[in-house]
């Protein structure tokens, strides 16, 4: 292992971890407005992500920086590249952030119905735009050897990467599905349970799908060939799957919820391992790519990064972990009352 | 349409936008920190019914500070693309940093803490303040950094047709970044002293929880004094590094064309760009300008006209950035003198209550006026000396910045008449509870 390929994994989890914490608060987000029956619903479930959307949303913040330090280069062109995509995720992400805050502040059923919206608005078109990003990327995104993309936000609508953004939002709604099963009671956990079920079987097709369509529309399967041990990463992603529904069905929520988890991370790796070593491949002409040798930092920057990572992201997880086990129990209609409340 | 222009604007308007309300964070956090270790240590319910009221203020402004962050960070990538790719080696790197070190733990502890009042005990949860408070100026530190880097680069080689890391030790013990993250985290702290003292006078006005807001103006006072004095002295030095980094910087601050000795400074000028002169100077001080710039009344200081025209940033922009912060920096240090004077005496002093009400805008108008000055003065460059900024932008097309540009106009709009609307909502209603 070079400090490149460290880094490409590197990476690759960072995003992987992006998708599980964030990936149920978007879920949630996008199943509000259809499980959220009553105000006091819609507030526990704003409630059961409530201490923990924040800090899931640092690990975009991370993965962005950490491409930005240890590849400059596929910064610079893949977000200049994906623009528009982009700016369309960062306006939801902010809609939904202060909706959570403003929506709580006033008691007003009109006001709350407006942020009710954008809270579905700013959790859906991320969730959906993530995997249509990322399964461009594995197909190739048509930018020439300047760095200068040759396409719009409509070239990314294409069928591929539809199929992406559809099997993302189904992977991060059933993931947020499972984390209400978990932290709700009564009928809204009952809805929650049947929500998983149903969204499960929708996924499954949705993944059969994509490993199949991968075959066509991407060149992911040549690292898989060359190396079938790597054939692990989709046969656990299916595992995991079936999995999740099995504990569901025991009712074992938070193993439910963990496996479902692993399914998104084996789900990014899928990805990540049929990609390297491109980062950012041309579907102009295969030289124009970004990879992780031609596009990282200077040795020096990627050995001082890794130090850091190194430390601080085992801290990041150390109390992370406990936050989340703070906040795993059931959000009730006493918590509600708390003045903290949102 | 201009690529560049617009995608300035842009920048210019998410970060301006970004810091009407990460600074109150900074300093408030920590004033909150105290009010709850003053709770925990003395059980009294009043800081209880403090931390919360004035911590409920702190949030609703740390959400609007974080939302609108995330945008920065990806604006590098998005319409900086020619500069992250050129620089990202090492500016990259400060801002991953910033996230794994600093955010994380911020963003994090601050949901435990909102939400962790029952299941945490006291002691623990006031500590999570201190970190929350930690975190946040800890954040500031690395992005200032990364800004005292496009300021003064230093720590690093250009080879492979960018700018790699040389010296990391370097490029953290920046003094301009230094400099400018004392100044910054000051200015900070004296905007939320004005908006504590503030609030709490317009409540004192009107007789209303006097014992609560009376403390809380104290502490807000403490902060206050402290910030002011400190950031007037450091501020000195900040003039004279740059004077010695950025001496066209400088020059524009004071709208000065013609090298001299005994330098002046004027108190107004209307600056005349194209024939290198001022067309009115009004009240010049022989002399000054020499003495802030090097200490001494005779030195010489380097006007415009001794650097080309394409070196020069607008001078008008940064010559009145520079007068309206270093004139409201005065008055911030006179009328804390004059609170502190009246401490004792604040419900005898409505005239001084009211002064503090009116100026709760003034530290926001001289926090952005600073970044105008630091930013506007350092063009045409994106990195000082390095990089031009006509070089960094992104190869895309006018209509799509356009377009984000009126999206973020609208959408920054909305959330700014939301946010303030609940901030003065809440500050107005006063704390919850009996306590007087």
């Amino acid at each position: 292992m070079d400090l490149q390929m460290i880094w490409f994994f590197l990476w690759g989890l960072l995003w992987a971890i992006f998708f599980i914490t964030d990936g149920f608060d978007l879920g949630i987000g996008t199943l509000y407005p259809f499980l959220g029956k009553t105000d006091t619903d819609k507030r526990i479930m704003i409630n059961s992500l409530g201490p923990l959307w924040d800090g899931n949303e640092v690990w975009l913040i991370t993965a962005g920086g950490v491409t930005f330090a240890a590849f400059p280069a596929v910064y610079a062109v893949m977000f200049s590249s994906l623009y528009s995509a982009l700016m369309l995720i960062l306006f939801a992400l902010i809609l939904r952030g202060v909706s959570f805050e403003f929506r709580s502040k006033i008691g007003n059923p009109g006001w709350r119905k407006v942020w009710d919206t954008t809270i579905f608005i700013g959790s859906f078109v991320p969730a959906l735009l993530f995997g249509v990003a990322f399964a461009n990327i594995f197909q190739g995104i048509p930018f020439d050897r300047q760095g200068v993309y040759h396409g719009t936000l409509f070239t990314l609508l294409n069928p591929y990467g539809l199929l992406g953004g559809l099997l993302f939002l189904l992977l991060f709604l059933q993931h947020g599905a499972l984390w209400l099963t978990i932290r709700t009671e009564g009928a809204l956990q009952e809805r929650a349970h049947k929500t998983a079920a149903v969204l499960w079987l929708f996924l499954l097709v949705a993944a059969v799908l994509f490993l199949a369509a991968s075959k066509y529309y991407t060149k992911l399967y040549d690292n898989y060939l060359a190396h079938p041990l790597l054939f692990l990463l989709p046969v656990t992603a299916v595992l995991a799957l079936a999995a999740t529904r099995l504990l569901l069905k025991k009712k074992s929520y938070m193993k439910a919820w963990l496996a479902s988890a692993l399914t998104i991370v084996a789900c990014t790796f899928f990805g990540v391992a049929g990609l390297f070593p491109n980062l950012f491949p041309s579907s102009l002409n295969p030289e124009y790519s970004l990879t992780a040798y031609n596009a990282s930092s200077s040795p020096m920057t990627l050995k001082i990064m890794l130090v850091v990572v190194s430390i601080f992201i085992p801290i990041v997880l150390i109390y992370q972990i406990w936050a989340y086990k703070l906040f795993s129990d059931k959000v009730t209609e006493e918590d509600l009352a708390y003045e903290e409340a949102y | 349409m201009d690529v560049v222009l617009l995608s300035r604007l842009q920048f210019a308007a998410a970060t301006m936008f970004h810091f009407l309300f990460v600074p109150l964070t900074l300093g408030l956090a920590v004033m909150v920190a105290v009010m709850e270790t003053k709770y925990v240590r003395s059980n009294e319910e009043i800081y209880l019914r403090m931390t919360k009221f004035w911590g409920k203020l702190f949030l609703i402004n740390f959400a609007l500070g974080v939302v609108t962050g995330i945008t920065l960070e990806f604006q590098f990538g998005t319409n900086w693309s020619r500069y992250s790719a050129y620089v990202g080696d090492i500016f990259g790197s400060l801002l991953a940093i910033e996230a794994t070190m600093a955010f994380f733990l911020e963003s994090t502890l601050l949901g435990v803490w909102i939400f962790g009042w029952k299941k945490l005990s006291k002691k623990v949860h006031a500590t999570i303040m201190w970190l929350v408070a930690l975190a946040g100026n800890l954040s500031a530190l690395w992005i200032i950094i990364a800004n005292g880097w496009m300021q003064h680069p230093v720590g690093y080689t250009i080879r492979n047709g960018r700018a790699e890391l040389d010296d990391f030790m370097a490029v953290v013990t920046n003094k301009f970044a230094i400099l400018q993250l004392f100044h910054t985290i000051g200015a900070a702290f004296i905007l939320s002293a004005f908006v504590v003292m503030g609030i709490s006078a317009y409540h004192l006005l009107k007789k209303n929880r006097t014992d609560f807001f009376t403390r809380s103006f104290r502490i807000g006072l403490a902060f206050g004094v402290v910030a002011t004095l400190f950031v007037a002295i450091e501020g000195d030095m900040h003039g004279v590094h740059v004077t010695e980094t950025q001496p066209i910087k400088l020059a524009a601050m004071e709208a000065h064309w013609e090298t001299t000795r005994q330098a002046p400074i004027h108190l107004f000028a209307i600056p005349d760009e194209q024939n290198g002169k001022n067309k009115v100077e009004i009240g010049s001080i022989p002399g000054l300008l020499s003495f802030l710039g090097y200490h001494d009344f005779n030195a010489e200081v380097r006007g415009l006209n001794s650097f080309p025209k394409e070196q020069r940033p607008p001078v008008l922009i940064t010559f009145l950035a520079f007068r309206g912060m270093v004139g409201l920096g005065t008055y911030f240090v006179l009328i804390m003198i004059i609170a502190w004077i009246r401490r004792n005496r604040l419900l005898e002093s409505p005239w001084l209550l009211k002064a503090m009400v009116f100026s709760i805008p003034l530290p926001y108008i001289a926090i952005e006026l600073g970044w105008v000055l630091a930013e506007v003065g350092r063009q045409p460059w994106i990195v000082y000396g390095l990089m031009r900024t006509s070089d960094a932008v992104s190869p895309i097309v006018g209509p799509q910045v356009l377009t984000t540009l009126i999206g973020f106009i609208l959408l920054y709009g909305l959330l700014g008449a939301v946010g303030f609307y609940l901030i003065y909502q809440h500050a107005v209603k006063g704390p919850k509870g009996e306590v007087n």
